[in-house]
């Protein structure tokens, strides 16, 4: 019995040498084939073919990558502060960040997503969520900046969001943990008969782009994870995957993997308008911002309103379905005709796909297994169009090509799994470096996806890159699916988490590109539009400089009468007309961050001196060959000097 | 009948120059790709885009030179009156349907064309050396007149100045009042 243990053993030992020495599964390994270096190469001064977007994750950011060549653009600050430029530290942005709990200064932005119009990304606005405190956020796609924030009252996680109907009709929102509703101080055990969960739908105006919280869906309080809307023939549905329909609270890991099924509810968009109409709703508390930016004074603003629409799925017959998905489903997606809705299992051994027309088919006939909360539950195999057999381990998030296969991430073990729609069937795999989580193809969750790049975002990339301490990059991977097989191009490091991203052709936005703002439209309340019309004006201990910067000067430049105890605001005007000719502002002390001023903007940095003396200020981007010189005095006097204000022009 | 019609294209042609510029400045310099350059028309001087005259004033403040302003240029409420009354004697000569005055309208446009230039020469002259003596960027010996014709290079720009669709229309203009009074002379010739 020993010797055979020791057999065992020993062979174990020696296969397990031998594979270290001779054969380990290695990604370094994995060759790029000969023309991956041409294919994305993009020559010094020549232009990518697509925009990138990618979700800054923790960063609470968005990245703007070219593909693809993979160089980083742009960071727009969305959910954090961003001391580079200011956002969220000028007086100008700071309202951005304002919510119900108070300023937030940082956040997890998740799910980038274009604006559509007939199922097709037209670049007009982009949308991301912000998952911890639940916000979606729109970003205008002609300046690149973050233009309105919008809370979601009665929710927690706003993790199944912020995705778009075909023509912008909405933007949702969904709650990953369920909450109280409204929110109250109980004990963890009653908290699990009174756990409930929102899914908003946002309204979005058409020509302004302006959001507004529509109608609020009360469901169960399962953990609302994913979702995307029907398309096509499905136009007017919604998806939603949800799991821990056990309603755990605590050691979800376990006691949310019991039920072998969760659900993908499917909520009938078009009904809820109805029922609304009708007058089938209530109105419930849900104080919620809602902030502005205003293009034209420079200045965000906030809202807030107090109450929601909600409407009750036992109210309104035929509202939501829920269709029995395998094991705490994750990804929930829709093909480019609208008829496959794509389930991703995160433990699940295969991926469900779903046929539109037989849940319709199944509605009619009734086929419910259940009942939960008055939400009908469909039966599994009425609904159910096939199942992709050994798709991978742990299936995801899938986007289409628009040729009839689907490309599915597998977290667990690190490939895309290409598949065909018809019949279910695995027709191509590719490693991933490693742990995927999001993929994204251009127009890959849109009626028209453009089938030549697919991007893996990896979360781990360990020997991937030179090492850099324990804190590594998380990374994307460039993948052509132009032929029949995948190809491996390209892989470079992201900024933050990647969560997910969005592609699309720079040809759509490139162009309308925002170069300037016009000094003769600039409406902020303390613009000044000529270097003569500079000032210092005190209100109490309030003191607003009315500031020009021009290449290679401010107006005014030297500055006294400023004590210990005011506050200062520096209103700088950049005077500029000209492309990419920004100028900084900053100043010896001052706690609070610089602001970086773009041609014909007006932005105001808040500063306190706290002692006596003479402070520098200076501009803090290189404008001009004589940027160096661009300075001023500023002198700070006791709290109980006798100096007068004077400035020089 | 054919000479009256010439010259009266030849007159009303002339309306066009309104609305087209006459003239065009532009520069090439590493930091602006994307190009910068001036219209000159009858009535003002336009940026290429609505931000040009004011990108090519900051550049020019390095230098100390003065302002671009047009309102400041007296000549631009001149001379759209000046071609108005071209386009009026021109009709006129139509119904004095005689050679001796084309040839008078024509010198006399040449004249004020000549005059025009030598004016455009004069403000360039001024612009280029009539600097700031504090200007920030003081190149011993170096004046910044734009070329008349052609292109010249300014330190690390090169301007450009070349006449335009407005020039080219008068010229078609003064070819067909041309074309008119010889097509006049000859019909005299046969019938005499």
């Amino acid at each position: 019995m020993k010797s055979k243990a020791l057999l065992i053993f020993s062979t174990l030992a020696v296969a397990t040498i031998v594979l270290l020495f001779f054969g380990c599964p290695s990604g370094k390994k994995s060759v790029v084939e000969g023309d991956a270096a041409q294919k994305v190469y993009v020559a010094p001064g020549q232009y990518d073919e697509f925009y990138a977007f990618m979700s800054g994750g923790f960063s609470g950011q968005l990245s703007v990558y070219g593909i693809p060549s993979g160089r980083c653009l742009r960071i727009v600050p969305v959910f954090a502060q961003y001391p580079e430029n200011g956002y969220g530290y000028s007086e100008e942005t700071k309202a951005m960040l304002n919510t119900s709990y108070g300023f937030i200064p940082w956040d997890d932005s998740h799910h980038p997503e274009l604006s559509q119009t007939n199922g097709e990304i037209d670049g007009r606005w982009l949308f991301i969520n912000a998952n911890n405190v639940p916000r979606i956020a729109r970003v205008d796609l002609s300046t690149f900046r973050t233009v309105e924030i919008i809370e979601i009252p009665n929710s927690a996680g706003n993790h199944p969001s912020a995705f778009v109907t075909e023509n912008t009709e909405y933007v949702v929102a969904g709650t990953r943990f369920s909450v109280p509703i409204p929110q109250e101080d109980i004990t963890l055990q009653e908290f699990k008969n009174k756990m409930k969960g929102t899914i908003s739908f946002i309204k979005v105006d058409p020509q302004t782009g302006r959001m507004n919280i529509e109608f609020q869906i009360l469901m169960p309080g399962f953990n609302y994870d994913l979702s995307h809307p029907g398309r096509g023939k499905s136009h007017g549905w919604y998806f939603f995957s949800c799991y821990n329909s056990e309603q755990a609270t605590s050691m979800l890991e376990v006691n949310a993997s019991q039920n072998d099924k969760d659900f993908i509810a499917a909520i009938n968009w078009k009904k809820a308008e109805e029922y609304l109409k009708q007058g089938k709703y209530k109105e419930i508390p849900g104080v919620h911002y809602h902030n502005i930016y205003d293009e034209k004074k420079h200045m965000a603003y906030s809202e807030i309103n107090d109450k929601v629409k909600v409407l009750i799925p036992q109210e309104c017959p035929g509202l939501v379905y829920y269709i029995p998905t395998p094991k705490s489903p994750h990804g929930c997606d829709v093909d480019p005709t609208g008829e496959y809705i794509v389930g991703g299992g995160k433990l699940a051994t295969v991926i469900p796909v779903y046929s539109f027309t037989k849940m319709i088919k199944a509605i009619e006939e009734k086929k419910f297994d259940k009942e939960i909360d008055g939400i009908p539950v469909l039966n599994y195999e009425a609904v159910l169009h096939g199942e992709v057999q050994n798709p991978g381990l742990g299936p995801l998030h899938t986007e289409f090509d628009g040729k009839g296969y689907a490309y599915t991430s597998c977290f667990v073990s690190s490939e895309v799994t290409k598949w065909s729609l018809q019949d279910c069937k695995v027709v191509d795999r590719i490693p991933v470096y490693y742990s995927i989580g999001h993929l994204c193809i251009a127009g890959g969750d849109s009626k028209k996806p453009i089938a030549k790049y697919l991007l893996a975002l990896n979360k781990i990339t360990k020997d991937r890159y030179l090492p850099t301490g324990p804190e590594l990059a998380q990374s994307c991977q460039l993948i052509d699916i132009s032929g029949e097989k995948m190809k491996l191009l390209y892989d470079f490091p992201t900024l933050g988490e990647p969560h997910y991203a969005q592609m699309l052709p720079a040809s759509v936005i490139k162009d309308k590109q925002a170069k300037i703002f016009k000094l003769e439209e600039n409406q902020h309340q303390y613009r000044t539009i000529s270097p003569d019309q500079a000032k210092v004006v005190r209100e109490g201990n309030k003191v607003h400089i009315y500031m020009t910067a021009i290449r290679s000067h401010f107006t005014p430049d030297n500055i006294e009468g400023i004590k210990v105890g005011d506050e200062v605001y520096f209103h700088v005007t950049n005077l500029e007309q000209d492309w990419d000719i920004p100028h900084g502002f900053a100043v010896l002390g001052s706690d609070n961050a610089e602001i970086l001023v773009m041609p014909g903007e007006t932005l105001t940095l808040k500063w306190k001196p706290t002692k006596p003396g003479i402070y520098p200020f200076y501009c803090t981007d290189f404008c001009s060959a004589l940027h160096q010189e661009m300075q001023g005095y500023v002198r700070v006097s006791p709290a109980n000097a006798n100096v007068q204000l004077s400035w020089n022009k | 009948m054919k000479t009256k019609i010439l010259m009266v294209i030849a007159s009303l042609i002339l309306i066009i120059v309104y609305f087209v510029p006459i003239w065009v400045i532009s520069i090439d310099a590493p930091q602006f790709p994307e190009g910068l350059g001036l219209w000159i028309k009858v009535n003002t001087i336009e940026g290429f885009t609505d931000t040009d005259l004011k990108s090519l004033n900051t550049l020019n403040h390095y230098i100390g030179m003065k302002e671009i302003n047009p309102e400041s240029i007296p000549e631009f409420k001149y001379i759209p009156i000046i071609l108005g009354i071209f386009i009026i004697l021109g009709l006129v000569v139509v119904f004095n349907d005689k050679p001796t005055y084309k040839y008078i309208w024509i010198v006399l446009l040449l004249i004020a064309i000549g005059i025009g230039i030598y004016d455009y020469y004069l403000w360039g002259y001024d612009y280029g050396h009539n600097l700031n003596p504090n200007a920030i960027i003081k190149v011993e010996g170096m004046t910044y007149q734009p070329p008349l014709i052609g292109k010249k290079q300014l330190l690390n720009i090169t301007a450009y100045s070349f006449p335009y669709i407005g020039a080219g229309v008068v010229a078609i203009s003064i070819i067909l009042a041309f074309i008119s009074a010889r097509t006049n002379k000859k019909g005299e010739k046969q019938n005499a």
